[in-house]
Formats: structure tokens, C-alpha cells, sequence
């Protein structure tokens, strides 16, 4: 039987409180929202914590998705199935309904969280990759009510460890809406609901000419993190889009990432894997960006 | 710590610590063992239940987190002596042969047909993603999905006809 090692459950009924009960417990205490990546993790003793703070009452209060003129603002506890099923989002980046498909099965999407997921910072996860394509921003709430938002390159500061500092919580993601953008994504998976073998996101904004004024691609279980690239974004715009196009920012993808041969497929695989997904996402979001 | 929920409709009050998993208080605290206990990292499914109405895999939910919710089991599916639809196309189409990924089968099914009462295979297909079954090569659990969905449509049918008459 796997069971975590013994803790001290506290349930948080506001985001102050949360961050209260940060303050006061310091190190020894952790937020669990989905808890499918945390409870995992301390029934294999690969994470030990003397309190656990459930925040997932702060649903009400964090579980959203804002739509504006140029921005759409997701709360931290948006669960992954309120991301799939989100028109509005779909409408804004279909990047994240695609994406969603594929995060683990229906019942864990029923719990897991976009806030918990971009926490977790795990180099495979599909959501983190979404947030970097599109250049999102994210809420930091610390004592006080202090805010801070940093980049997505900013808040990943490596596998598994985040900006948010140990008394504070990750409480919104801002994503930039911009006129003319499509975006895609694709993942192969060995079998479904596993991790990506290799996943890329793409996202492109043309210009009334019809030529690329930006281009973004990010790619997860292909290196330490999913950070851009921002070789690609550089070598497509102010073109206009064409095959060749998306063979060239293939290209960049595989000879800049930095996957690891493992029990899903040998380092060569995944290059091969990150050349063909950043073509064929960047292909879709063109052409999405057109319609 | 104390924990209240409500467990297929009957409130519950328990001392429990804080680490004991859903599936745990279930079996092991109440006694309900229609709920299985698989693989522990919830991959295999066969621990769903539902929270609030959601299917959610209760090896990797505290029991905790479902204090003051709803939750419901495998063993409050029928209605007293009659299974539901769901229960009964298990047992009408083969649905299951060792039967140890039933109940996690049949909670997902039914909050399915709860949203979408006529599923295509594929929706059924994706429904169970998240769960394994060792016997059946799923065609017979796809099957009894579909049973229950017809027969629940022509059921709703009759009784809309009594109703007219």
C-alpha cells in the first residue's frame, strides 16, 4: 500500500488564508490543489511535507477564465477540464482544447489544475508548454496582498522549481490576446493519458498582408524545461507562411532542444519528433490563424 | 482530525488522519469495498468514485478533501433492489469477467449517460481512458454502455406515453 508519510492537513478558505498559513509554516508546508502530481510524489517519499494546505475550497474564488479585448485571465484553480471545455478559450487559442485532449484521462482532468500543473514544473507537462507558446504571464500573491507577475521563462526556474517563493501562490495566468493569432498543438504519448514522448506548440500572428508578425513555438519532454525558441520566432517573422518555412523552424526545434534517451525513445527519436510537431503545429496554426 | 461527508446519501463523521486516502476510508473505515484498490497511482481507474457527482480516482484524493462533499460508491448505484441500467448492461452484455475493474467501470459509464445519454463508441472509448481492464478487450464494456443507453432512452419513452395517456 502506498500512503503518504504523515502530515498535518489544513484547509485554506480564502487566498489570504492560504498565504497566511504560508507565512506561519513556512518550508515545512505545501498548497495541494489536484494533487495527482504531489500525492504521487509523497507516497514515493520523493516529497515529504509536515502540512499540507488544501486549497481546492479557492475554487470558487480561482476557478475562472476572463475574456477582455486583449487578454484572456485564467485562474490558478481552473480545473483541466474546465480548460477543454471552455469554448471561449477554444475561440481565443485553440492551442489549449488540443492540448487538453491529451493531459492524462477524463477523471484526472476532473481534479488537476492549471496552476498545479505549471507548479509542478515538470519538463514533460503539456500545460507549461501551451503557457510558453502563447507568452503568458503569471500572478505570484504573496503576505500583504503583494502581486508580482513574471514571464513564463522567468517563473520555470528549472525541473520541478518555480519562482513562487515559499509563502506565496501562484494565482493567475494572464495570456496576451493579440488580432490575427492561431495556435496548435500535438503530442505523441505511447499510450493514452501517458506522458509525452515529445509534444510542440505553436503559435503564430499574421499581419494584414497576410505575412507572420510573430511566431512562438514551445515544446515539452525535450529538454530541462519547456522554454521557447526564440530562433524560431526570429527565423519566421516577416515571412510569408510557406512550407519551407516550417521545414527551417522544424529544423531549429530538433537541433535546439536537449532531450534525454529514456524508456519512451532514444534522444535521436525525440529530435526527430520535435522537427515534425513544430511543422506540423506551426502548419495548423497558420491555417487557423486564416479562418 | 474529524472528518463529515456524505457517503451515498448518509452522512458520515469519522477520526481520521490526515494522510488517509479516499479509497482507504472507504474500504478499510466504512467497510464499503465495493470500491477497489488497484494500482495506487491512479492510472488503472478501478478506484472511481464520485465527489460532488465527478468521477475521481480516490487513490489520489485524500479523504480529508471530500470532508463536508458529496460522494458517492459503487454500492449506491441501484436502487434498492433494482441495479441501474448501467449495472444491469454489465450483466446482460458480459461487461466484465473477474470483475475487479467493475465498479470504477460502471461510475465512470454512468456519469457519462448522466451527460450524454446516447455516447457514440468513440465518446464511451474516451470515457474510459483512464481505466484498465485485463479481460474483457473492452468491446463488452463499450457493449453495455450501449445497452444501458438504449434501454434508458425507451424507458424514458414509455414512460413519457403512460404520461400522455
Amino acid at each position: 500500500m502506498q500512503v503518504p508519510a504523515p502530515f498535518e492537513y489544513e484547509r485554506a478558505t480564502t487566498v489570504d488564508h492560504a498565504i497566511g498559513l504560508l507565512e506561519r509554516l513556512g518550508s515545512s508546508a505545501r498548497l495541494v490543489a489536484g494533487g495527482h502530481s504531489l500525492l504521487p510524489m509523497m507516497k514515493l517519499r520523493l516529497a515529504n511535507f509536515e502540512y499540507l494546505i488544501d486549497i481546492n475550497p479557492l475554487h470558487e474564488e480561482l476557478g475562472y477564465i476572463k475574456t477582455s479585448s486583449d487578454e484572456v485571465r485564467i485562474g490558478a484553480l481552473t480545473r483541466h477540464r474546465e480548460l477543454l471545455e471552455s469554448d471561449a478559450l477554444a475561440a481565443a487559442f485553440p492551442i489549449f482544447r488540443d492540448a487538453e485532449r491529451v493531459i492524462a484521462d477524463p477523471i484526472v482532468r476532473n481534479r488537476g489544475t492549471l496552476g498545479g500543473s505549471l507548479c509542478q514544473a515538470d519538463p514533460s507537462e503539456d500545460l507549461s508548454a501551451v503557457c510558453t507558446t502563447l507568452d503568458a504571464s503569471c500572478v505570484i500573491r504573496g503576505p500583504g496582498g503583494a502581486e508580482r507577475v513574471v514571464s513564463m521563462e522567468d517563473f520555470h526556474v528549472g525541473p520541478y522549481e518555480t519562482a513562487v517563493g515559499d509563502d506565496e501562490m501562484l494565482t493567475e495566468i494572464r495570456i496576451p490576446l493579440r488580432p490575427g493569432g492561431g495556435s496548435a498543438y500535438e503530442k505523441v504519448e505511447r499510450r493514452a493519458g501517458d506522458w509525452a514522448v515529445v509534444s510542440a506548440g505553436a503559435a503564430v500572428w499574421l499581419a494584414a498582408d497576410g505575412t507572420i508578425d510573430d511566431a512562438r513555438v514551445g515544446l515539452a519532454a525535450a529538454g530541462p524545461n519547456t522554454t521557447g525558441i526564440p530562433e524560431i520566432s526570429a527565423a519566421l517573422t516577416g515571412h510569408a507562411p510557406a512550407e519551407e518555412l516550417y521545414e527551417q523552424a522544424g529544423a531549429i526545434a530538433a537541433r535546439s532542444c536537449d532531450p534525454a534517451t529514456d524508456q519512451r525513445g532514444s534522444a535521436e527519436y525525440k529530435r526527430h519528433l520535435a522537427n515534425e510537431l513544430t511543422r506540423r503545429t506551426l502548419r495548423r496554426a497558420v491555417e487557423r490563424a486564416r479562418s | 482530525m474529524q472528518v463529515t461527508m456524505t457517503v451515498n446519501d448518509v452522512e458520515v463523521t469519522r477520526e481520521i488522519e490526515g494522510r488517509l486516502l479516499l479509497v482507504h476510508f472507504l474500504r478499510d473505515t466504512l467497510g464499503l469495498t465495493g470500491t477497489h484498490w488497484g494500482c495506487d497511482t491512479s492510472n488503472c481507474g478501478t478506484c472511481v468514485v464520485w465527489l460532488d457527482g465527478e468521477p475521481v480516482k480516490s487513490c489520489t484524493v485524500l479523504a480529508a478533501m471530500a470532508g463536508g462533499h458529496e460522494v458517492r460508491t459503487v454500492e449506491g448505484l441501484a436502487k434498492g433492489a433494482e441495479l441501474d441500467p448501467i449495472q444491469e448492461g454489465f450483466r446482460q452484455c458480459h461487461g466484465l469477467q473477474c470483475g475487479f475493474c467493475t465498479p470504477g467501470m460502471m461510475m465512470t459509464c454512468r456519469a457519462l449517460l448522466d451527460k450524454n445519454p446516447d455516447p457514440t463508441d468513440a465518446e464511451i472509448r474516451e470515457a474510459i481512458s483512464g481505466q484498465i481492464c485485463r479481460c474483457t478487450g473492452y468491446s463488452t464494456i463499450i457493449r453495455s454502455v450501449r445497452w444501458a443507453s438504449v434501454h434508458e432512452a425507451a424507458a424514458a419513452e414509455k414512460q413519457e406515453e403512460v404520461a400522455q395517456a
